[in-house]
């Protein structure tokens, strides 16, 4: 006889507590390390403790925050206008066949397209100021956010519209309570890809014809080839996405509550 | 002032086809005030395409429905589903899923809350107004659906295999439970179910329809009230006999085609 051997384990990855942030640390630790043993030459790559000095350096003299400030209202106003533009086509592509097949049409024609390769197009319309960057920024989150939106709705089961129409539902009242919050996890999805295509397009939008934001401030810094100032504003960045990510993930449990 | 609905549906010629596969053929049926009608056939035989016409959802391509006798006042959607997959909103909890049909009539707040705290209570969901759909089992998933149907105080109540999604013992309670508050509210019901046992259960008039296209093959009365009938009555077995024999040779023809929805 044999004992019947066990052979259904594997294939679960789970979450672990707490790994994720003290894996950045262990990263961020073994780099400081390396570079304070002289294992690193730090003109190749500046240790950690010598860019938060370059940190706290720029919040200091207050550059920070005019950098800062200036990206974060191009940021809000840029994905706030791509992303109601997007959810208004979205939805109009998802609820109208006169709309959709030629809507679908055009967006599929420019979602492939590099917005980045565009911007000096934008900057002849629109002007190296102000308007070009947010029309950058807005195009680049236009295109997911129809894309999410009208998956979205798509989604929506037929047989729940069926049964708010048997309800005597009225047209507005099914897009209110029936479409637009089945269509909401996808949305809230997107706004993770769109966020983060806004933090990209914002940097390279600035670093044409911008005196204030991170971007400008990080290619300033690239030419002077001060890379503790580089990697200061790239740290920004990042922190910047996490901060986004974290505050769409508390949407999410808020508003999803139900899932 | 019309305190009680008594409607009466009358099917009238009613034929239906999608694209060229012809679902309904040549309906004709009076669907009486205040009794049960169940429809049974092999599946695929266009039960649930003569239940969504019966309540407006779907056109017939020929044929009419009309509607007659009183509606009461307080009735503010004649014709109400329950639906074989309960059709719940996820993102409502249990109160919310009930006060759907209320919210686009004029109730009042207080009225409207008074409603579903007594249908709530009525199908034994008291406990259950803040709980999400999805930590509900499927009985009690299926319990919501008959507590936002009666909700709105129909006038006729339509019900496509309401319990076919859900497990042998859970039927068998939920039927209970539904015999007993179509009994209590009166309401005219079409039940559609392609269980032979639930039709002698709660069909006043049974109607047997042909495999696809559907036409009315027969039609059996049972005229015993709901209440006190039992399974294994032996009049009951006898009908079920009957049902069957009507549709066996139809059941087994359909099983052998190629399903094409
Ligand atoms: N929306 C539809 N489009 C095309 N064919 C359909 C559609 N709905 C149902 N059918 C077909 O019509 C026939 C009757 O369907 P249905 O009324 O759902 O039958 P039942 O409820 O008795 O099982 C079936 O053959 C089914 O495949
Ligand atoms: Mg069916």
């Amino acid at each position: 006889m044999r004992e019947v051997g066990f052979r259904g384990g594997g294939f679960a990855p789970r979450n672990l507590p707490f790994a994720g942030a003290l894996t950045l640390v262990l990263v961020v630790a073994s780099w400081q390390i390396a570079a304070s043993l002289g294992w690193i030459s730090t003109r190749f790559l500046p240790a950690p403790l010598a860019i938060i000095q370059a940190l706290v350096g720029l919040a200091q003299s207050g550059e920070l925050r005019l950098h800062l400030a200036a990206s974060l209202s191009r940021l809000a106003w840029g994905w706030a206008a791509g992303t109601a533009a997007g959810l208004m086509v979205g939805f109009a592509l998802g609820l109208f066949s006169l709309a959709r097949t030629p809507g679908l049409a055009i967006v599929s024609a420019l979602f492939p397209v590099p917005k980045i390769a565009l911007v000096p197009l934008f900057i002849v319309w629109f002007g190296i100021g102000e308007g070009s960057k947010l029309v950058t920024l807005g195009f680049g989150v236009f295109f997911p956010t129809v894309i999410n939106t009208l998956a979205g709705v798509d989604g929506v089961s037929r047989s729940l519209i069926r049964m708010g129409q048997s309800f005597g539902l009225s047209r507005t009242a099914i897009l209110t309570k029936i479409v637009l919050p089945g269509a909401l996890p996808a949305i809230l999805a997107g706004f993770r890809i769109t966020t983060a295509t806004a933090i990209i397009l914002l940097v390279a939008a600035e670093m044409i014809g911008a005196e204030y934001g991170i971007g400008a401030f990080v290619l300033s810094a690239g030419n002077l080839y001060d890379t503790d100032a580089l990697l200061a504003g790239i740290t920004v960045l990042s922190l910047l996405g996490l901060s986004i990510s974290w505050a769409i993930s508390r949407l999410e449990r808020w508003l999803l509550a139900w899932r | 002032m019309t305190a009680k609905s008594a409607v009466a549906l009358s099917v009238e010629a009613v034929s239906h086809s999608y694209r060229d596969l012809r679902a309904l053929d040549d309906i004709t049926l009076a669907i009486p005030a205040g009794e049960v009608t169940v429809l049974v056939g092999p599946s695929g035989c266009g039960k649930s395409t003569l239940l969504g016409i019966l309540g407006g959802l779907i056109a017939p391509s020929q044929g009419r429905v009309l509607m007659e006798g009183p509606i009461a006042d307080d009735c503010l959607n004649p014709l109400t589903y329950v639906f074989q997959d309960f059709a719940l909103l996820p993102w409502r909890d249990v109160g919310g899923n009930v006060a759907l049909g209320l919210e686009a009539a004029g109730l009042s707040r207080d009225a409207r809350a008074a409603r579903v705290a007594e249908v709530l209570a009525l199908t034994g969901l008291g406990a259950f107004a803040t709980a999400w759909p999805k930590q509900l089992s499927g009985g009690m998933r299926q319990r919501v659906g008959i507590a936002r149907a009666l909700a709105v105080h129909p006038a006729v109540l339509l019900m496509d295999e309401p319990l076919s999604a859900l497990d042998a013992q859970t039927r068998a309670l939920l039927l209970e439970e539904f015999s007993a508050l179509i009994t209590a509210s009166g309401v005219t019901t079409v039940y559609v179910t392609h269980t032979l046992s639930e039709a002698a259960l709660l069909g006043q008039q049974i109607v047997v329809l042909s495999r696809r296209p559907g036409r009315i093959r027969d039609i059996v009365r049972i005229n015993r009230p709901l209440a006190g009938r039992r399974v294994g009555d032996s009049d009951l077995v006898a009908v079920e006999a009957r049902l069957w024999g009507l549709i066996r040779d139809d059941a087994a023809d359909a099983a052998r085609e190629f399903a094409d929805a």
